[in-house]
């Protein structure tokens, strides 16, 4: 069982690191705030992505067996996969008719969600992530701490240690050029050695039966234009309906993202390569599920632009390993008790309800508004500690009660009065571990009120 | 035009001064005010934590007892968003509950949007930081987020700005959390208190000599903060500088 | 049942409700001078440009550049455009190409909110020439400029198989500490010849 408190409280202990890594997501956001103030029209851009795809979620089954239609008419070889199982099972199929044993892999949440490296990797193959960060996670053996960002907790001097280690730089270095240019050569080497490339898909067209990927580093492309096999794996959730939808989503993904105007790469494929394989994998695992939800379906408009991780106050101060899920932050916090609740039931409490997300979430996805939601979905499915329910039945039981709510008001604050400090400050009151209480006044406004001469008290006592 | 009064559960205990302040206000700008006394809670708490069947008796109780008034007034944006925003679901389509509903305003919003006041009398020479609570500023929208693309405002320094001699600080994020939270004040408490202290660190860069909002939650916790480190910092709701009294000595 | 129909199966169970989708005919900002912020963009993302009057000052202009002269391997997708010594048609392994210093090829149009530059792979044998140079220059003809990306749209049919892309700028990554290196794994530089008058391919 995950719990966000604790692995966040000891993220914040390393102090100086806690606020680098604050630092660092703050100064994203400030350029997205940037990118999105440079276009007047940016509030109904997010508005128009929204109902996109509303739409598109609305007719989803005719847009899915569309864009087959349309994939198979290039081409291109189209896929169902009802889970990760599933999923992992027809890439592994198709590598092995290939005969592929090594593949290089450009950025897939979905791929990450499914587990599918180490699927691979125990049936002989060698994967090589090729997005830097998600090269520099994989050489340290641990999962991206963001969406968008993989080792955006990772500082430069333990990439140049981890470099120094694997592959050969100067010890010692710290130069993200001279770091980056060592792992330039690396991936070469992998890129051409490549007999397969997997990537994920950022949006597919129904209209079309083509697809986008959108990169900075050209790993995407320098991973499918060598080897003649191309993978392409994605959510159900990232269709849409016509190709001048893109033009939407490609204004509003990268500025959220990272605030630059584009990514350097936004490849569109239809069909493979002349003499080339494509294949698509559609998978479910879970989306259907959360389609069939008034309350959560809006999430499945998510386009892993990371914005909300961005802004996030709570993420910016535990890091992304502390939410223990494939996506992390506020929209994992909301996927991934879809997924398993009771294993994720940490999550929905993982924030204040600033509802900052939602406002630079670019499809308009009500974040913060699921997450309270969720907290009552967690309480229905009996998986809240003991202490929190019993500790609310107590206080409503209290608060239904008006004379009782003025007893242990009175009794409340006089203690604080009357008590000495370290029974008020101990290891029992995780308030007072580094905050005062408020000092406890004499009377309560109602005890001031009751009174005043009558110039509009109120008799109505129950 | 008959107001009624609704004091937050933890301000009517311990933060009397702010209910007081509000009340003076009110007055000194002509309106009747009524405290019905049967009143407790709106029930926050118990929501935040997903407890359904324990807000709704709350939410039934708030509804009964402020259903005959104009106007529903409370100097805390987080218990009028949650009346507003998270009540639906115990009401269906009640009538009282839309009256309710339509008539509750925040206290800066109450004299910023209904009333519309555009005068108060009284001086406030000290450099003020706001704190834009995120109920206010993003259920509520007392102001512009800075997330959004829209033109800046804020109901709350306008208000403030009636005041002779007041001045503003510049904070380097304007509108961050406090990590005040609710249960997570608690139960995230590292992060929280990180939260708070960061949100300290920008007022004090900033040369804020009085820490102001529109809920007594966040500046509970800031305040907290503030004096475990014996901070000179002063700390005031808005309805205690929009009274030019912080009436605390009635309390004492 | 297949997983295909049992998922079909699964969606179509739920009734939603409609949701038109918008009209983006006349949506979209548009800029007093094109071609100032399409410079201004490309710049911003890491890419050069230079401009010039007709093919004959581009083809002059290309084998100036810093890059085409320091290039001993030089690839070009326009036939008179650049010292070409790769003769692409001849080979039929992508891999081959690994070595190239200099790939030449042509944008279709410009997008001037991004600077970024519609490239279109029709009856391009090779399309990794696109990624594997270590430098690369796009030649544009500059009266090719729309506004924004759903003018972009506008102008793109997608009815056969083929590649295109948008390409703004250089290959770049910020994932070391969110230092911006130029030149990841693709083209470390992108320069754009913006051709005043007549076609670039």
């Amino acid at each position: 069982m995950t719990n966000h408190a604790v692995l966040a409280e000891q993220f914040v202990a390393d102090k100086p690191r806690a606020h680098w890594h604050d630092q660092a997501l703050w100064f994203v956001r400030a350029k997205r705030d940037l990118a999105a103030k440079s276009l007047p029209e940016w509030e109904e851009l997010r508005e128009h992505a929204s109902n996109i795809k509303a739409h598109c979620v609305s007719r989803l089954a005719d847009y899915l067996e569309e864009f087959t239609r349309n994939a198979e008419k290039l081409g291109a070889q189209v896929h169902w996969a009802r889970d990760a199982a599933e999923h992992n099972q027809i890439v592994l199929g198709i590598l092995q008719k290939h005969r592929v044993t090594k593949i290089v892999k450009s950025k897939s949440m979905l791929t990450e969600e499914c587990h599918l490296n180490p699927f691979l990797e125990r049936h002989g193959m060698e994967v090589i992530d090729t997005d830097l960060g998600e090269r520099i996670v994989q050489m340290r053996r641990e999962p991206p701490s963001h969406i968008v960002l993989p080792a955006i907790h990772i500082q430069k001097e333990e990439v140049g240690e981890l470099f120094h280690e694997q592959l050969g730089t100067d010890a010692g270095a710290t130069d993200p050029q001279y770091l980056v240019e060592a792992a330039r050569k690396h991936l070469r080497e992998k890129f051409m050695a490549a007999e397969a490339g997997i990537t994920g898909v950022n949006f597919a067209i129904a209209e079309t039966g083509g697809f986008v990927v959108c990169t900075n580093e050209g790993n995407c492309d320098l991973g499918v234009s060598l080897p003649p096999l191309h993978i392409a794996c994605m959510g159900i959730e990232k269709l849409i309906p016509r190709a001048q939808d893109l033009g939407v989503f490609l204004r509003l993904l990268a500025r959220s993202a990272t605030g630059q105007p584009i990514t350097t790469y936004s490849s569109h494929f239809h069909g493979p390569r002349p003499g080339g394989a494509l294949h698509v994998v559609l998978v479910d695992n879970g989306r259907t599920d959360i389609l069939r939800s008034d309350d959560f379906r809006r999430s499945l408009n998510c386009i892993r632009c990371g914005a909300c991780m961005n802004t996030c106050p709570v993420y910016r101060r535990s890091g992304g390993h502390s939410y223990q899920s494939t996506v992390p932050g506020p929209i994992g916090s909301i996927l991934s008790p879809a997924k398993d609740a009771a294993k994720h039931d940490s999550l929905p409490f993982a924030c204040s309800l600033c509802g900052s997300c939602t406002d630079v979430c670019p499809v308009k996805i009500d974040l913060h508004h699921q997450l309270l939601t969720w907290r009552g979905e967690i309480a229905k499915r009996g998986l809240l500690p003991k202490s929190k329910t019993w500790g609310m039945k107590a206080v409503s039981f209290v608060l239904q009660r008006r004379r009782l709510y003025e007893w242990s008001g009175k009794f409340a604050r006089l203690s604080l009065r009357k008590l000495p400090r370290w029974m008020i400050y101990n290891r029992f009151n995780a308030w007072g571990k580094q905050r005062e209480l408020p000092s406890a006044p004499r009377s309560s406004f109602r005890d001031w009120y009751r009174q005043q001469p009558k110039n509009g008290a109120d008799k109505k006592e129950s | 035009m008959k107001v009624g009064l609704f004091v937050p559960c933890y301000v009517d205990q311990m933060y009397p001064e702010v209910g007081w302040a509000t009340l003076q206000v009110l007055r000194r700008c002509g309106v009747d005010v009524d405290y019905p006394v049967a009143q407790t809670c709106c029930g926050q708490p118990m929501a935040n934590t997903g407890c359904s069947d324990q807000t709704a008796p709350l939410a039934k109780q708030f509804v009964a007892i402020f259903r005959s008034y104009d106007y529903i007034v409370s100097p805390s944006g987080s218990c009028i968003s949650m009346v507003r925003n998270h009540y639906g679901e115990f009401f269906g389509d009640s009538a009282d509950y839309q009256h309710v509903r339509e008539r509750s305003y925040e206290f800066c919003e109450f004299l910023h949007d209904v009333l519309k006041i555009n005068e108060l009398p009284g001086r406030f020479p000290h450099r003020v930081g706001i704190h834009q609570s995120c109920h206010g500023l993003r259920e509520l929208r007392l102001g512009s987020s800075s997330e959004l693309v829209q033109p800046a405002f804020s109901k709350v320094q306008k208000l403030l700005s009636l005041l002779e001699g007041i001045e503003f600080t510049s904070l380097q994020r304007p509108d961050e959390c406090c990590g005040f939270g609710g249960t997570f004040a608690v139960a995230e408490e590292a992060v929280s208190v990180m939260m708070g202290d960061n949100r300290v660190a920008d007022h004090e860069q900033a040369g804020t000599e009085v820490l102001t909002g529109v809920d007594m939650s966040c500046l509970m916790h800031l305040e907290g903060l503030l004096r475990r480190k014996r901070s000179p910092m002063r700390v005031l709701h808005v309805a205690q500088i929009l009274a030019c009294d912080d009436g605390k000595t009635i309390f004492q | 049942m297949s997983s295909r129909d049992e998922i079909l199966e699964k969606i179509r169970r739920e009734k939603l409700p409609d949701q038109p989708l918008p009209d983006l005919k006349e949506f979209g900002i548009v800029y007093a001078d094109k071609f100032e912020q399409f410079t201004a963009a490309l710049k911003s993302v890491g890419g050069t440009s230079i401009r010039v009057k007709d093919r004959g000052d581009a083809s002059r202009a290309v084998r100036e550049l810093a890059v085409h002269q320091q290039a001993k391997k030089i690839g070009s997708l326009i036939p008179g455009i650049g010292d070409a010594n790769v003769d692409l048609e001849a080979i039929d392994d992508p891999h081959e190409l690994e070595d190239v210093d200099l790939s030449i090829f042509p944008g279709e149009f410009g997008v001037a909110e991004n600077g970024a530059i519609w490239i279109d792979a029709k009856n391009v044998k090779h399309r990794v020439m696109y990624f594997i140079a270590q430098h690369v220059v796009v030649l544009l003809d500059a009266r090719e400029l729309v506004d924004n990306m759903h003018r972009a749209y506008d102008r793109l049919a997608f009815d056969e198989p083929g590649f295109g892309m948008f390409l703004s700028g250089p290959s770049k990554t910020a994932d070391i500490e969110q230092s911006l290196v130029i030149g990841a794994h693709g083209p470390r530089s992108l320069t754009v010849v913006l051709v005043e008058n007549g076609p670039a391919g």
